[in-house]
């Protein structure tokens, strides 16, 4: 006896269903958790804990009113625009047209630099950066050579080395997406504007780059999303001080929760930033629909 | 790249632009080096350090270099069961997740359904949020459910976080084996589930491969997952425990935190380098990254 269609097609789909599980026991789960959680105070430990009670907006009301919040969101805008959309995004882009240009052996050699900065652990990309920042670290032995000021870097301007390391740590990856879209790029309509007469620099504005515009969309996505979620570099390099001056939201989320255990509270940053990665989220896979026929 | 450079030179070798370009030139060369050894300076440290038994912040190089950094963080307690752990958790996880990604997977590249399409985007989707974000969320549901500390749940959500691109990749690499081979086994009586398993499978055991290690990478370098649910230090995995010999010894032992880093990195490059060498990088990344 052979089955209705739909119940068929049904049991077909039956090996999609473990993938399916995990992602709503995991993934959807702590979401939909995030935004109730966020209306209570649940706290990390005490009777808060065990046995949290509502409280409304109180949460989001006191999120609007501390002055850490609206200074972490403009430094995880300063972060993620600084370290990714321009610096990872243009260096990544240098790097694969200048590969292009250079010796072989010379665009292999710097490439697995590059490429190494990113395939290490984060942790120990973290560490690397921040003795390379520190009091008496590498950055300052050079510019010791050079015979200018030394720096506390972690101190006075922890911003701009959180974001020079990100930039060290991710740029690999913009690298490797733009050096496959230009591979990609037939070297006929270049050589075909060189014949009218355009220069380099033209011919890379006006011909390259529009060419490979969908992988600059999908890069800068990707990045930025990469980028809005960075903790660990933040964390071992300067824990989001001092005074609250690295705090971007990935470590106030997580300062808030554990350190000052007031989960509820934390929960709504939390759930400010998964927005935030929605939206960006959303965009990106319009943009990946709109490129795929 | 050399062989079809090569032609293309041969080819070409009558125009100016086509030349100058294969021969490379000398400022790009010299911006190149100048970029990439801003990028070596940190590393550099790393393993200077490490092989430095009095080693500072400071870039120099070793008075005397040895191994005694290495000596020194390689006991069982420090090194080794940290490390145990990471593989435990780290294949656990790949196993996991190639399990689940090819169940997925495979209705999903061999049956055509309106389905398919929004299914696909609402994983890519979950690849989009911040998992950090998530971990306070995560931590108050394990604490709800009791599995805080506990290694199988860790392992299960460290699977779910890689699981959406898993699922990409391996549809991918499934879509390149061609239905005509499983046609003739289901002729032979043979079930769906029967011929994944001995046909389609082997054929794309080198696309699983590269799937199971960019999840193991992954899920080796990851510090804040563990860092937030596994509390004991029985459990924990060599990026934590690193994190804690760093907050006790750190300020005095940077040469044995350089070692034990250079320790635990060593088994991700390898596996970068195997994924790199065989399947080309760019390759692996546009199956993850184009769909």
């Amino acid at each position: 006896m052979q089955p209705p269609v739909t119940a068929r097609q049904l049991l077909r789909y039956l090996p999609v269903l473990p993938a399916v599980l995990l992602l709503l026991v995991f993934l959807a789960g702590p979401v939909l958790w995030a935004f109730q959680a966020s209306l209570t105070d649940a706290g990390l430990t005490g009777r808060s804990a065990r046995n949290p009670s509502w409280v409304g907006l109180e949460n989001y009301q006191r999120l609007f009113a501390d002055p850490v919040f609206p200074l972490s969101v403009l430094l995880t805008v300063v972060f993620v625009a600084g370290s990714a959309v321009v610096g990872q995004n243009l260096l990544g882009l240098a790097l694969a047209v200048l590969m292009r240009r250079a010796r072989p052996a010379v665009s292999a050699a710097v490439g697995t630099t590059v490429v190494a900065a990113w395939v290490l652990p984060e942790i120990v990309a973290a560490f690397a950066a921040y003795a390379y920042f520190s009091g008496d670290g590498t950055l300052n032995q050079l510019l010791g050579r050079l015979g200018l000021a030394r720096q506390d870097w972690l101190y006075a301007f922890p911003m701009m080395a959180v974001m020079l390391a990100n930039v060290w740590r991710g740029t690999a990856f913009s690298m490797l997406v733009y050096r496959a879209a230009l591979n990609e790029v037939p070297a006929e309509v270049s050589e075909a504007a060189q014949v009218d007469g355009a220069h380099g620099w033209q011919r890379f504005a006006f011909i390259t780059l529009p060419m490979i515009r969908g992988s600059i969309a999908t890069n800068l996505m990707l990045i930025t999303l990469q980028t809005l979620a960075v903790f660990t570099l933040v964390w071992v390099m300067t824990a989001g001080g001092p005074a609250n001056a690295s705090t971007t939201l990935p470590v106030l989320a997580y300062l808030e929760a554990f350190k000052f255990g007031d989960i509820g509270y934390g929960t709504a940053v939390a759930s400010v930033l998964i927005l935030i990665g929605a939206v960006f989220g959303l965009v990106y896979i319009r943009l990946l629909r709109e490129t795929r026929p | 790249m050399t062989v079809p450079a090569q032609a293309s030179r041969v080819l070409r070798s009558g125009r100016n632009a086509a030349k100058r370009r294969r021969a490379g030139s000398t400022p790009a060369d010299l911006v190149l080096l100048l970029i990439g050894a801003c990028f070596l300076l940190p590393l550099l440290w790393l393993i200077l350090a490490s092989l430095d038994a009095e080693a500072g912040h400071e870039l120099k190089l070793p008075d005397r270099a040895g191994l005694e950094n290495f000596a020194a963080v390689l006991t069982p307690e420090l090194l080794l069961r940290p490390l145990w752990n990471s593989l435990v958790l780290s294949g656990g996880t790949a196993a996991v997740t190639v399990v689940a990604a090819v169940l997925a997977a495979y209705p999903l590249s061999r049956y055509r359904s309106r389905f398919n399409q929004p299914f696909l985007y609402t994983v890519l989707f979950g690849t989009c949020l911040p998992i950090t974000a998530i971990m306070v969320p995560v931590y108050g549901l394990f604490v709800q459910f009791e599995l805080l500390d506990s290694m199988p749940a860790t392992i299960f959500f460290m699977a779910t976080t890689t699981l959406p691109m898993a699922i990409w990749m391996t549809r991918n690499f499934m879509a390149g084996v061609p239905v005509s081979l499983e046609e003739a086994a289901w002729v032979d009586g043979a079930s769906r589930m029967t011929a994944l398993r001995t046909i389609v499978l082997p054929l794309m055991r080198q696309g699983l491969g590269v799937v199971f290690i960019f999840v193991f990478i992954q899920a080796w370098g990851n510090f804040f997952v563990p860092f937030v649910l596994l509390l004991s230090e029985a459990r924990q995995p060599a990026a934590v425990s690193i994190f804690s010999f760093f907050g006790q010894h750190g300020a005095v032992a940077y040469g044995q935190l350089a070692a034990f880093s250079i320790l635990y990195s060593l088994p991700v490059l390898f596996l970068y380098v195997i994924v790199a060498r065989g399947a080309g990088s760019s390759f692996a990344l546009s199956g993850a990254v184009r769909g």
